[in-house]
């Protein structure tokens, strides 16, 4: 009897708290396919795809999205042949301070990265650098590499090294042993740090935001803030539309890797990255 | 000496060239040359040279630009005497309490209790909308709440009344749009950690005759407490250093009603250009950042590192 109300209470309470959540969702979502948006949600029965074909457009939406691609997609191919090469040795040599290591680069992904820009910032204007992609790029994937490493790492300690005395004995040195060996055994695991990486960078808005000085190199991310930030004269209902668009490749990212990351949330035992 | 010794079997397969102590270091050396490279500069670089020009006037404009000389500990004095900058880090504080303490971590404590032996329907409706908060970039999270909040928007149609929440509110309403976004994170933790809880202690003590809150109270949270103190930690990190949501949502206003201390460095350094008064700022968070970091630490029992 009184686990049946048990029972209820939890799942009423589950209720309450799913639709509090589900409450700011519903403005972005309903207004994306209603052709006269305003910032109500009002309910009506309208239904129509022009926002989205209005935001269609290379200015609006294809060019940030492609800026957006490339900063997080080459941040994320350079971060995990970096982050692979580094995690090579500290998985398979007795490295004498390689605990040392591991717990710095923990302790850096503490640091806040939003503090750093300031001094990253001072740095690129010195040096010329600001406005440069590239040169942001290197920096997004050094602030990526310490938990990068720290997950590869574990990913690589997976893969057993009997696999790879074959390939000694053939003679092969550690370049190939990882490339032909180690690489494809962990290749889920290498997929799971680059999508992890993307979606980080994708979501970004501080870095390019201070770093890059032109609107043609600004990310989704910085595009639809200053769309957003003169509301005034918005058209809402395609900034609801954008918001559906911009949003769509990361959750489909992490439905992806979902299952692998589900591991990464237990401190119980030792921390797996 | 770094180099302890190595598989045997490695050695043999190594092909040969130079003596061996150094082949061994250029073994450990040349595959993480280029994290270490990049690590240094745009990482360990900005951050030691911060601590330089922290003690400058430099600034991007003007004389200082040119000449910046070295100040002392003025920018420190500065900072200190400056009521917009105790103001910031009053509402920082706040604002980890409220919104990481409080709300995330009980949150998502609850969220991950509820769900406990819930049919897997439940779970993922519960799971999707609440990870979905998550994985949502920030800045629509920000459009998000702008129209929840908004005088003709969700929340105020939903309870009959008006109100321009962000500018009657501004530091509730981006607490409550922290929360929103951040309890999936805390949620993932404590479910792993409930999962790990043996069920028949819980059982054992129910037969007894133990109350939910007692067996909640005495059993569940002690066992997971070292959870709980790592989710607290990280959650205080990334919420320290929280700047988008809030800067897309109320700029820091009205006037520097929600401005906490990364928005405040974010005025000095980025559109005052006080490069030296900024970096000063940075510091100070980084060092708040790295006792976190420190204690995170120490909590965490890591194995096998």
């Amino acid at each position: 009897m009184t686990r049946i109300a048990a029972r209820g209470a939890a799942l009423l309470s589950l209720l309450v708290i799913t639709l509090a959540f589900l409450g700011p969702f519903l403005w972005v979502l309903i207004s994306s396919v209603q052709p006269e948006a305003a910032l109500s949600a009002a309910p009506t029965a309208t239904f129509s795809l022009d926002n989205f074909k209005a935001v269609l457009t290379w200015e609006t939406l294809f060019l940030p999205l492609i800026n957006s691609i490339v900063i997080s997609g080459s941040t994320a191919v350079l971060t995990v042949l970096v982050a692979g090469l580094a995690a090579y040795p500290l998985s398979r040599y007795q490295l004498r301070y390689r605990r040392h290591f591991m717990l710095t680069l923990l302790f850096t992904t503490g640091l806040p990265v939003t503090a750093i820009l300031v001094p990253v910032y001072a740095m690129f204007f010195r040096f010329n650098l600001y406005g440069s992609v590239p040169a942001m790029v290197l920096f997004l994937t050094a602030s990526s590499l310490p938990f990068s490493i720290w997950m590869m790492k574990n990913f690589m300690d997976g893969v057993p090294v009997s696999l790879e005395e074959a390939a000694w004995v053939d003679g092969a040195g550690w370049v190939q042993s990882l490339r032909a060996v180690v690489g494809p055994l962990m290749a889920p695991g290498i997929a799971v740090v680059a999508i992890f990486v993307f979606v980080g960078q994708w979501g970004n808005f501080f870095a390019p935001f201070v770093l890059l000085d032109t609107p043609d190199k600004q990310p989704a991310a910085v595009t639809i803030y200053t769309f957003f930030s003169q509301y005034g004269q918005v058209a809402y209902g395609q900034l609801a539309a954008f918001s559906v668009l911009y949003t769509a490749p990361a959750v489909v990212l992490y439905v992806a890797v979902n299952k692998y990351l589900a591991g990464s949330f237990n401190f119980g035992g030792s921390v797996k990255g | 000496m770094t180099v302890a010794t190595a598989p045997a079997s490695a050695v043999t397969g190594t092909p040969a060239g130079g003596p061996p102590r150094r082949r061994r270091v250029l073994r450990w050396l040349l595959p993480m040359a280029p994290a270490l490279v990049l690590l240094a500069l745009f990482l360990a670089g900005p951050i030691l040279w911060s601590v330089y020009i922290a003690f400058t006037n430099e600034t991007l404009t003007g004389s200082a630009s040119v000449n910046s000389s070295f100040v002392g500990l003025d920018n420190f004095a500065r900072m200190f005497g400056d009521p917009n900058f105790v103001n910031s880090f009053l509402l920082t504080f706040v604002f980890v309490i409220g919104s990481a303490v409080i709300g995330q971590n009980t949150l998502g404590l609850i969220i991950a209790l509820l769900q406990r032996g819930r049919g897997r329907v439940t779970r993922s409706v519960v799971n999707g909308v609440v990870i979905g908060a998550w994985v949502m970039p920030e800045i629509v999270a920000a459009v998000c709440w702008f129209s929840f909040l908004a005088e003709d928007g969700t929340l105020n149609t939903v309870l009959g009344i008006s109100q321009e929440w962000l500018y009657t509110a501004p530091m509730l309403a981006v607490i409550l749009a922290n929360v929103w976004r951040g309890t999936a994170f805390s949620m993932l933790v404590y479910s792993a950690a409930l999962s790990e809880v043996p069920p028949d202690l819980v059982e054992a003590a129910a037969v007894d005759g133990a109350s939910p809150l007692r067996r909640l109270l005495h059993i569940t949270l002690p066992l997971i407490r070292r959870s709980i103190m790592s989710n607290l930690m990280l959650i205080t990190l990334q919420t320290l250093a929280s700047f988008g949501l809030i800067y897309a949502l109320t700029g820091g206003g009205p006037g520097t009603a929600s401005q906490t201390t990364p928005l405040y460095m974010y005025e000095q350094a980025f559109r005052y250009f006080e490069i030296g008064y900024g970096s000063a700022i940075a510091l100070v968070m980084l060092v708040i950042g790295a006792l976190f970091s420190l204690v995170y630490l120490r909590l965490i029992k890591v194995e096998d590192a």
